[in-house]
């Protein structure tokens, strides 16, 4: 089966250990996370991960039923890349040198739209937020002019599609 | 409660829990809780094992024979890591236990001090759920929620860590509810309608239908309801080596064992049922064998409690979730009453060729050197199906279950999933503290007593009557017969030499015998059943027997071999 990218959501009380728990289920099956972020949810006290995996369609079901099983899994969502919104965010420092000597970056920096954070005098700092691709060809762009650091966040998103959160939770209060 | 330390609350989490029973091994990290249950110990009963592994496989045989949670307590750092083996055997096998370990100081976690070691992330992979207590203030609730997990749904292991400040400091009030629900956990699926009427339609229209059943007919009290589904339906049923017991070996409806070593008959039929009945098993792969030519062409049903288990391993047509004392009570109204003799006939066909081949010849053998299928029958002879066997990992273990006669559910315990070997010994301990007006038998190869031999001595202390029958053939004898099956008789590091086993018995104080001919093999047991009180039988046993029917790993269920 073919292999692609998919975004699991994951809806968690929050508590010391459960990102072990979560990433053990991925160890044990030798699966590379992609990327992992996490926060506090549209629900008080809820936390959310986004987790992105490269895998086949029988494994992301098999994958996300064993995070479910998880106690303090409030519900876990899987999603192609078509089905959700979503972006990660970059930052790029560069050399101040080239910001004043090098014309072409700032027309690099307009054409994607890139937002200049902050400028000292020995450096500065872009900002990008997309797709993977966008912040990819603004590195390659910018990697010429010498980047002193650059880097990526994990993926955010929200589904196209609503998950039922609070659902889960009174089903599981009126058991 | 008023003013009490969080040490003394832990002992009464358990007095509420109902828990009267702890196998455990002090150290310091735990002493606080030890002091207290000094104080208790006309409420608890703390069984002093040898090694923390045993705590855990006597917890086990505990929960496994009382249908209670085991209780297993252990000091930090190396206290904790011995509970592994047994706590990754109670998650792949869902046995119901808690387990407390201390831990040092939670100023000093993080620090590397003396004994510390990170049991938390150590037995994540391996529980249904773990915490570490660092206030006092934790205790009750998180007690609470350690049984109410550990025995709801699909029942497993929990551990429960409290640093050694929590268990010293002093609440100014103590009281416990016991916990009903989890917010974020719901303990058995809801059952859907539609589905269970799926079933019925596939089951009364079926021609050929098959009931492999497991562990969960057990687990949730289902016998009754099983047993009033088979015999409404009609159809043969077949268990893996976790559901034995849960129906009488001579229900007529009992047609074997599957999987590697199980039944001729049922490992072949597996492949011409048109309707396969799953009930409360996960398709393990000593079940399956090859997976691209299991059950192919039958439609497949599947009851099951943990939806995770569903299509993991194998497809199913129907998916009925739910705890299956309800499901299978529920579905009971929608079969049709029907006899399936002609099909059964094909059982008892394959029988004949089995008994023939290798039942016979082993069951009622007449020459040569002791087979482990002689012990069995006359232990079967002396005991009447109405012990609990307790078997650890190997050709005994193989042996022992297909030829053992159950009357009574709860009466085979053994290290399934996870195949630890010195699983029985401690087990069987357990399991007789659990039970203890049944008469407990383990059977044990040499190689697995030797993993736990030193719990002879828990035995010893506690006199529990637990019956030891070792079955000595000098070998690793599971390893050796792969050996000469697949690796040309290449005996790597399987031959052993052993020990004088009645000698270290005796050290223990505990009588014994050791038999090595067949005429003599039937009074030594009788006497080690009739003796009151502990007892290790000794039986020298053909040196290279080997286990068949088998299916050879990653093939075909229908390419069982006799020999």
């Amino acid at each position: 089966m073919k292999k692609r990218n998919y975004t699991i959501s994951i809806y968690t009380e929050n508590n010391v250990g459960l990102l072990n728990r979560i990433s053990a289920i991925f160890l044990k099956r030798h699966i590379n996370i992609r990327s992992v972020t996490s926060s506090e949810s549209e629900i008080p006290n809820i936390y959310r991960f986004i987790i992105v995996v490269k895998v086949d369609g029988e494994q992301i079901i098999k994958l996300v039923k064993q995070i479910e099983k998880q106690i303090e899994v409030i519900a876990a969502f899987y999603h192609t890349d078509e089905e959700t919104i979503y972006l990660e965010t970059a930052l790029y420092k560069v050399n101040s040198k080239s910001l004043f000597e090098e014309r072409q970056i700032q027309n690099i920096i307009k054409k994607s739209r890139a937002n200049i954070v902050t400028v000292k005098p020995e450096y500065f700092v872009i900002e990008k937020t997309g797709w993977r691709e966008e912040t990819e060809d603004l590195y390659h762009k910018l990697k010429k002019y010498g980047l002193l650091q650059f880097v990526r966040s994990g993926r955010i998103s929200v589904s196209k599609s609503s998950m039922e959160i609070s659902k889960h939770l009174k089903n599981n209060e009126n058991e | 409660m008023k003013n009490i330390s969080g040490a003394e609350a832990v002992i009464h989490c358990l007095l509420e829990e109902g828990v009267d029973i702890l196998f455990g091994y002090p150290g310091g990290a735990i002493m606080p809780v030890y002091d207290e249950l000094y104080k208790f110990e006309n409420k608890i009963n703390h069984i002093l094992v040898r090694h923390e592994q045993g705590a855990t496989h006597a917890a086990q045989g505990y929960a496994r024979s009382s249908g209670k949670v085991g209780v297993a307590i252990a000091t930090s750092g190396p206290g904790a890591t011995n509970l592994v083996t047994g706590i990754a055997d109670a998650q792949i096998d869902s046995t119901p236990m808690v387990c407390i370990t201390g831990q040092v100081a939670s100023s000093l976690l993080g620090s590397d001090a003396f004994q510390e070691t990170d049991i938390i992330g150590i037995s994540t992979p391996v529980t249904k759920w773990n915490y570490q207590i660092t206030k006092a203030s934790e205790i009750s609730e998180i007690f609470a929620k350690a049984f109410y997990i550990a025995k709801s749904g699909r029942p497993g292991p929990v551990l429960i860590d409290i640093t050694k400040d929590a268990q010293f400091e002093i609440l100014k009030t103590f009281e416990y509810k016991k916990c009903k629900k989890i917010r974020s956990y719901s303990s058995v699926p809801a059952m859907d309608n539609k589905s269970l009427k799926n079933a019925a339609d596939i089951i009364n229209n079926a021609k050929k239908p098959f009931v492999v059943w497991g562990q969960g007919v057990i687990l949730g009290n289902a016998e009754n309801e099983f047993k009033a589904f088979l015999e409404k339906s009609g159809i043969p049923a077949a268990w893996t080596i976790l559901g034995l017991s849960a129906l009488p070996t001579d229900h007529p409806l009992n047609v074997g064992m599957v999987g590697m070593h199980g039944n001729y008959g049922p490992n072949k039929l597996t492949n011409e049922c048109d309707v396969l009945i799953a009930i409360g098993m996960r398709f393990d792969d000593r079940v399956t064998g090859s997976l691209n030519t299991y059950a192919k062409q039958a439609k497949i049903i599947h009851f099951e409690i943990d939806p995770a288990e569903v299509n993991k391993n194998v497809k199913v047509d129907v998916a009925v979730l739910g705890d299956v004392k309800e499901t299978i009570k529920d579905i009971l109204p929608l079969i049709k009453s029907k006899n399936h003799d002609k099909w059964i006939d094909e059982f008892h066909n394959y029988y004949k060729i089995e008994y023939d081949k290798v039942i016979d010849n082993e069951y009622n053998k007449k020459k040569g050197g002791l087979s482990m299928a002689e012990v069995i029958k006359s232990l079967n002879n002396h005991t009447e199906g109405e012990s609990i066997l307790v078997t650890d990992v190997g050709q005994h273990q193989m042996v022992a279950c297909r030829y053992t006669k159950f009357k009574l559910s709860k009466s085979n315990i053994t290290s399934g999933g996870l195949g630890t070997m010195g699983f029985a010994l401690p087990a069987a301990l357990g399991a007789k503290i659990g039970d203890p007006k049944r008469e407990v038998i383990a059977v044990i190869g040499d190689g697995g007593f030797q993993m736990t031999i030193q719990e002879l001595g828990t035995i010893f202390q506690t006199k529990a009557a637990v019956k030891i029958v070792i079955l000595n053939n000098n070998f690793l004898g599971m390893v050796r017969q792969w050996q000469q099956l697949f690796f040309d008789k290449r005996y790597a590091s399987t031959e052993m030499i052993n020990p004088d086993f009645v000698a270290i018995s005796k050290g223990y104080f505990i009588e014994s015998s050791k038999v090595s001919e067949r005429n003599k093999l039937d009074d030594e047991v009788k006497k080690m059943i009739n003796h009151n009180g502990p007892y290790l039988l000794e039986v020298m046993i053909e040196k290279e027997e080997n286990v068949f029917p088998m299916i050879p790993s990653g093939s075909s269920v229908s390419d069982i071999r006799l020999e």
